[in-house]
């Protein structure tokens, strides 16, 4: 008999109001290859060994907890999710023999073009990918991530080619990705897409200094302040109409 | 053609027929005759100028009675009763709904009935003195409900309250949680209802029992409190003795009935019971006939509310620091639906949240929503937008309820139902379950007193705690913990119904009334974690130099309440269930029937101070978990998880309810309309720009 494959954790959330449709029960894997800047969970970092989960007992929370999950479902998020993709492919496998809504929240960066059979395998099984775009300048991805985008905007674009439902997270910091040329650019690469359901633009917010703290690692965005509502406002207006003059040119 | 105008007129005013007519039944008027509305908030109206300026007023009396210590003035001569004082006003001219408690707002009525000694000592505390004549007559001539309960007390009852195992028990102060069916009395007027009771006085007769004298001496009572009220309308120059003819008199004439109850009670909690959507088919009737304006509809209701916000009682610092702060309890009951599957929501349901915004938030009166999936939708947006902005509407499911008491019950208190006019309860405070796990630990010697509280029975010895040994123990304990527990509130109940009844809000109650005996338990959380840690992990015992168990070292992890885990939600229901089911073994005076609470809202600090360190962790003094609330940041996977545990909880064993207190940042709700990445969101649909600029 095959090993059960168990899933490594960070925790639970039984109410998750903003990770994908509805009020959902959400999965935080432990583990991440990113290290970036303002990471709100250090905390899901280390590829350390955690909390252990079957898929059955995820699927049991679920069914715990269901009368409160309205129009919601399962995310799985992280850390990064791709890093146990065996487990996160069991889990969405279970969760659509029972019908559950299932999301992905990934950064992407561990899409390989060259060899697409595994994330095939979740991808089947998933009903929405929350993708996150950290910066769409190359190399503001790097000093920002330590990581080129290159991979996650082909994974962008490999979604949008097999029609997968996506929604759009982008973190809006002030002079980093709150830049006019940037959020332009940004416009212009979701346009070339045609599986966006939605632009999910979150504001960066400084409540994870207390965990750097903890963690005694230097936080390293310290001088950046929160956007303001208007700032959130305006970083999506500029997208959208950027996003808007694309399409219209074809 | 005159005629046939006033015959239309006269047509419209009809209310629909049915069995209200026969007989006193309010439900049956409510059910044939009222309007459910499903439109959204925008019909609702400012506050006028008279209801600004007169809430103004209002504010400047409350911000002299927070600059005077907590309280304005205090009544200190006349005992206060339904007709005891003249008519007080705010300012006259401006008010829309009249009467207070006593001749001027906020002066603080005297209500010595309960007992002398806590009159004497409400009012010393802010500087006051009552009478010595006063004080006189109810220490020679009148006994009142303290001194009678005290009179039967066995030293073991007494010995029990020293050390605060029982708790909070009504033996000096009112014990409210008695609601009067107020609408009778627009509906009726009093006329109609005291030929009612004469009638159930004349029909008790034959062979004279203790109980049937009881009760046809307690009809006479309620007798005589109509001819009071309706008194107290000719104070206020109305004649109440006929049914309110359009909704300023049914508001007026239901506002006369709950301030003699107040005049004569101050109950822990004096609630007003479900009158929006009852006085809601009299301002529908005069909005359709023209009579008044949505803006004179509101201005009503701002007032009355305004009046329920002035309810105040005399009471000492030590109740205050029980219920944290000076608490009233007067919940309004609003929505809900019908067993026929109608909404029970008005034009007036909005019209009570609204006062929120026309005069401000505020925790008085209790506005309570009776939630249900099947509220219309844009009811269910309106109280979700007060609540944002005000934080002041309490919530209860009324899916779960109405199985038990149809669709006509009101909450007393925070979480008490019953039936209005048809049901009440003997409030019966609560009995501390966390210390009485101690004392199973320690033979029955109280861990802060050191002294003999509960039976002497054998204490545990060895040094670290065995589950099944503590749980035998413990079981004991509450057998005994419970029969003393209900025998200490028969001798209360009696007492207060010999020398303190509520003879107002009881002449608002049927002839045959269902009586809930309601105790209540303490350190549920508490106690369900201890039992889970000496289960789960290792519990070391902490002796002093008398072998008394003072502390425990917890080793190693254990599930806790809060997380939607079985092995420890499981202990909590168990718990609920066996105390019930102790509780439900004894006789109950007056053949009521036996309910608990799961509800310490604000009393959990006192208590927690009261009772020592306990096996989960938890250090002596430190508060309790409100209500059936995990402890405090024990409660570690969401809020849905901590919801799920207090879910577990069978209310078929907690009738008298169970309250989890939660708050939740904004922002973990879920995003706002800016930041809002709905599905909805179509970038090809090209008509978003709008909702973007």
């Amino acid at each position: 008999m095959q090993k059960e494959i168990l899933g490594n954790i960070h925790s639970l959330e039984s109410m998750g109001t903003v990770d994908g449709p509805g009020i959902r029960l959400v999965v935080f894997l432990q583990g991440c290859p990113m290290r970036c800047q303002y990471c709100h969970n250090p905390d899901t970092w280390e590829y350390k060994d955690n909390k252990k989960i079957s898929v059955k007992n995820v699927i049991e929370k679920y069914y715990n907890v269901k009368e409160f999950l309205k129009n919601g479902g399962i995310t799985v998020t992280g850390g990064e999710p791709l890093s146990q993709i065996g487990f996160v492919t069991e889990l969405f496998k279970q969760a659509k023999k029972e019908n559950i809504h299932t999301a992905l929240d990934t950064s992407g960066i561990l899409f390989n073009p060259e060899n697409t059979t595994k994330i095939d395998g979740l991808l089947k099984y998933t009903d929405l990918v929350l993708l996150d775009i950290k910066h769409i300048n190359n190399e503001e991805h790097i000093k920002l991530t330590g990581f080129p985008n290159t991979n996650i905007l082909e994974f962008a674009k490999y979604l949008s080619a097999i029609n997968k439902p996506v929604w759009i997270r982008h973190v809006v910091i002030p002079t980093i990705t709150y830049n006019t040329v940037y959020l332009k650019e940004l416009g212009r690469f979701l346009a070339q897409l045609n599986n966006i359901k939605a632009l999910d633009l979150l504001p960066y917010h400084t409540m994870a200094i207390s965990k750097y703290e903890n963690l005694k690692i230097e936080y390293p965005l310290k001088d950046v302040p929160a956007p303001k509502k208007e700032e959130i406002m305006d970083a999506r207006f500029k997208i959208f109409r950027a996003y808007k003059e694309a399409k219209k040119l074809g | 053609m005159a005629m046939a105008t006033v015959d239309r007129i006269s047509n419209k005013m009809e209310f629909k027929s049915g069995k209200w007519q026969q007989e006193i039944n309010v439900r049956d008027f409510i059910q044939k005759n009222y309007t459910l509305y499903e439109g959204n908030a925008d019909f609702l109206a400012n506050p006028t100028q008279a209801t600004i300026k007169l809430w103004e007023e209002c504010c400047e009396l409350f911000k002299k009675e927070r600059e005077k210590g907590g309280v304005l003035d205090m009544d200190t001569n006349i005992v206060s009763t339904i007709t005891s004082h003249g008519a007080g006003y705010i300012n006259k001219n401006l008010e829309k709904v009249v009467g207070l408690q006593t001749d001027a707002p906020l002066k603080r009525s005297m209500q010595p009935f309960g007992g002398i000694r806590m009159a004497e000592s409400s009012c010393k505390a802010y500087g006051y003195q009552i009478e010595p004549e006063v004080s006189e007559i109810f220490a020679k001539y009148r006994k009142t409900h303290n001194q009678g309960v005290f009179d039967c007390y066995t030293p073991e009852m007494k010995a029990a309250r020293h050390a605060a195992i029982l708790t909070g028990l009504p033996d000096a102060y009112g014990r409210g949680r008695i609601i009067g069916d107020y609408r009778r009395i627009a509906l009726y007027g009093i006329d109609r209802l005291i030929e009612d009771k004469k009638e159930q006085h004349a029909s008790i007769d034959g062979e004279m029992t203790a109980e049937k004298l009881q009760l046809k001496e307690e009809l006479a009572e309620q007798i005589r409190a109509l001819y009071e009220i309706a008194e107290l309308g000719r104070i206020y120059g109305f004649d109440i003795t006929k049914p309110a003819q359009n909704a300023k008199e049914a508001i007026q004439w239901l506002y006369f009935g709950y301030l003699a109850a107040v005049k004569e009670q101050n109950g822990a909690a004096m609630s007003i019971g479900r009158t929006s959507t009852f006085l809601d088919i009299y301002i529908e009737r005069d909005l359709k006939n023209g009579v008044i304006t949505e803006e004179e509809a509101q201005e009503m209701v701002d007032h009355f509310i305004m009046k329920l916000r002035l309810i105040k009682f005399a009471r000492t610092p030590e109740y205050n620091s029980l219920f944290s702060g000076d608490p009233t309890w007067v919940t309004e009951t609003i929505g809900g639906v019908g067993v026929d599957g109608r909404p029970l929501v008005t034009k007036n349901s909005f019209r009570y949240l609204h006062t929120l915004e026309n005069l401000g938030t505020s925790p008085e009166p209790n506005l309570t929503v009776l939630w249900s999936t099947r509220l219309p939708q844009n009811f269910k947006e309106y109280c979700a937008r007060i609540s944002i902005a005000t934080s002041s509407v309490q919530y209860e499911n009324d899916d779960l309820m109405r199985v038990t008491h149809g669709d006509d019950y009101a909450i007393a208190c925070c979480v008490s139902s019953m039936v209005v006019g048809k049901e009440m309860q003997f409030f019966g405070a609560r009995a501390n379950l966390a210390k009485c796990l101690l004392y199973a630990i320690n033979g029955g010697v109280d861990e802060r007193l050191k002294e003999q509280i509960g039976p002497k029975y054998a204490p545990i010895t060895s040094e670290y705690l065995d589950f099944d040994e503590v749980m035998e123990k413990y079981d004991t304990m509450m057998e005994w913990l419970a029969g003393l527990y209900v025998n200490t509130l028969n001798v209360i109940h009696y007492m207060h119904d010999k020398y303190c009844y509520e003879r107002a809000q009881m002449a608002l109650h049927d002839k045959e009334v269902k009586r809930y005996f309601a105790t209540g338990i303490a350190g549920l959380s508490v106690v369900a974690d201890s039992l889970s840690a000496i289960k789960h992990a290792k519990v070391k015992t902490i002796r002093d130099e008398n072998g008394i168990v003072v502390d425990y070292e917890v080793e190693g992890d254990f599930p806790k309440y809060g997380n939607d885990d079985d092995r420890v939600d499981n202990l909590a229901v168990d718990l609920v269930k066996r105390f019930m089911n102790k509780i439900r073994k004894h006789h109950t005076y007056r053949n009521s029937i036996p309910t608990m609470s799961i509800l310490t809202i604000t009393s959990n600090v006192v208590y927690g101070k009261k009772t020592g360190n306990t096996p989960d962790g938890r250090k002596a003094g430190v508060p309790m978990a409100p209500g059936a609330n995990p402890m405090h940041k024990r409660d570690t996977h969401g809020a849905v998880a901590s919801l799920a545990s207090v879910a577990k909880l069978p209310f078929s064993d907690a009738q008298d309810g169970i309250s989890n207190t939660f708050s939740i940042i904004p922002n973990a709700l879920g995003k706002d309309e800016i930041f809002m990445g709905d599905l909805e969101f179509d970038f090809d649909c090209g008509c978003c720009e709008d909702t973007i600029e």
